[in-house]
């Protein structure tokens, strides 16, 4: 119990989240109007996403200095959780695009630079499931992680917001001060996006806890059929 | 230093010698231009320019990303093992850049003259566009030269390349396109000039990445 007090704290918050989003009073905007609630659902998906990736690397980097295979494993699961966020957070969007703006998908280039931002860490896992040696795959797919990072990560920020996009807020911050958030929304929206965060992370380590039993099990099989 | 330009040399020597990969890249591409102008080329000059900038670019990243793929999947196994024991990653890496930049820009001017001379030739500002053509040749060569370093590893490498490379050169064509745009309509240089600085800062990006995890990808 101890030891998971953080997913407990992560499950709460994202709960108080929810209700807070729909019961709260939100200020009223042009065209947004009450669809600003989307706001607490829809940018801490992006955060996480890019918290993910931002482990992964971290776990990206640890293998390649020192090989572990387990390193590697979180890199990926990481990574894979990271997908999942940015794929709700397209959807997210693409449900708030169709209130606000007409249509699911309009071309914005933040849709556009999230769209390639999903493609590269896709092509991450494809790139693993062809390399079949579990330490060059681990290796290869270590340094195809840093590369993808580091330059594609700034460039879908830095392009969307030289350009004009009907994102609200562009030519700013991504996230914060874009609707002069006040006191009202900054208490749901904290929370909501620290919430996400730790549930994210209790989901990657899930999923890297399956794997190692799956490794162990299959190494007792091959110990038995020797 | 000496050691990269004896390098580039090899590379360089070895293309000369053995026009393989050259004459085929200049064939395929003649052979894109012929089909362009069959698609296009009945139409008027006004119709033409409005696509002429996404035919060319088309054109150019599908020669430009087979030049230099071939940069790294054409390496036998003994002379990779050979390599290693004389010179650094570092060494290779950069040789292959520069050699990748120089093809890739020779590959997009001889585009360039013939895109021109067959359909109609839009572009007003020449220096700015030259300029354009080296910062893609440079920015295509480096994110390329080390990604394809990644798939020759593979099993289908010729798959994996083009599934790894489509993000990366997305960003840097997406800049291009918008450059060309200014070209056509006869912008001064100054209205181009957050492209370029994002271009040249994406080079930079790139390089240094490259410079750090080569070494990392070559040791098998």
């Amino acid at each position: 119990m101890k030891k998971s007090w953080w997913k407990i704290v992560g499950v709460m918050l994202v709960g108080y989240s929810m209700v807070g989003g729909i019961i709260f009073e939100v200020p009223r905007l042009a065209i947004v109007n009450e669809t600003i609630r989307a706001l607490y659902f829809h940018v801490p998906m992006w955060f996480c996403m890019v918290f993910m990736f931002f482990i992964s690397l971290v776990y990206s980097i640890k293998y390649l200095r020192n090989p572990t295979l387990n390193f590697d494993s979180k890199a990926v699961e990481f990574a894979n959780t990271g997908i999942i966020f940015g794929l709700l957070g397209i959807v997210t969007g693409m449900i708030w695009a169709n209130y606000t703006w007409g249509s699911p998908w309009h071309g914005d280039p933040k849709q556009n630079g999230a769209a390639i931002t999903l493609l590269v860490y896709l092509a991450y896992s494809i790139l693993r499931q062809s390399l079949p040696n579990p330490d060059q795959r681990a290796r290869l797919s270590g340094v195809y992680n840093i590369f993808a990072f580091t330059t594609m990560i700034p460039m879908i920020f830095i392009i969307p917001r030289l350009s004009s996009s009907m994102h609200p807020g562009s030519g700013g911050n991504p996230g914060f001060n874009m609707y002069d958030l006040d006191y009202q929304m900054r208490m749901v929206f904290y929370p909501a996006v620290i919430g996400w965060i730790l549930l994210g992370i209790w989901v990657a380590t899930l999923r890297v806890r399956i794997k190692s039993a799956d490794m162990k099990i299959i190494n007792i099989e091959y110990e038995k059929n020797r | 230093m000496r050691r990269i330009w004896k390098l580039f040399l090899l590379e360089l020597l070895l293309e000369i010698r053995n026009k393989s990969i050259i004459a085929s890249l200049l064939l395929f591409q003649v052979c894109l231009v012929m089909i362009n102008y069959f698609a296009l080329g009945m139409l008027p000059e006004s119709k033409i320019a409005s696509v002429w900038s996404a035919l060319f670019w088309i054109t150019l990243l599908s020669v430009s990303v087979n030049v230099i793929t071939k940069s790294f999947s054409s390496e036998r196994l003994g002379r990779g093992i050979y390599l290693y024991s004389i010179v650094s990653g570092v060494e290779v890496i950069f040789s292959k850049i520069i050699y990748g930049f120089l093809i890739s820009l020779f590959v997009s001017v001889v585009g360039f003259i013939l895109f021109a001379s067959i359909l109609s030739n839009p572009i007003q500002d020449y220096k700015l566009f030259l300029l354009t053509l080296c910062l893609v040749s440079y920015g295509l060569s480096a994110s390329l030269s080390i990604l394809s370093a990644i798939a020759s590893k593979t099993k289908n490498s010729n798959v994996i390349m083009a599934v790894l490379s489509f993000p990366v050169v997305i960003s840097i064509i997406l800049e291009a396109i918008q450059i060309t745009k200014n070209c056509i309509d006869g912008l001064d240089m100054s209205a181009s000039y957050d492209e370029i600085i994002l271009l040249s800062a994406i080079n930079i990006l790139v390089t240094s990445v490259s410079y750090l995890l080569f070494p990392y990808i070559w040791r098998s």
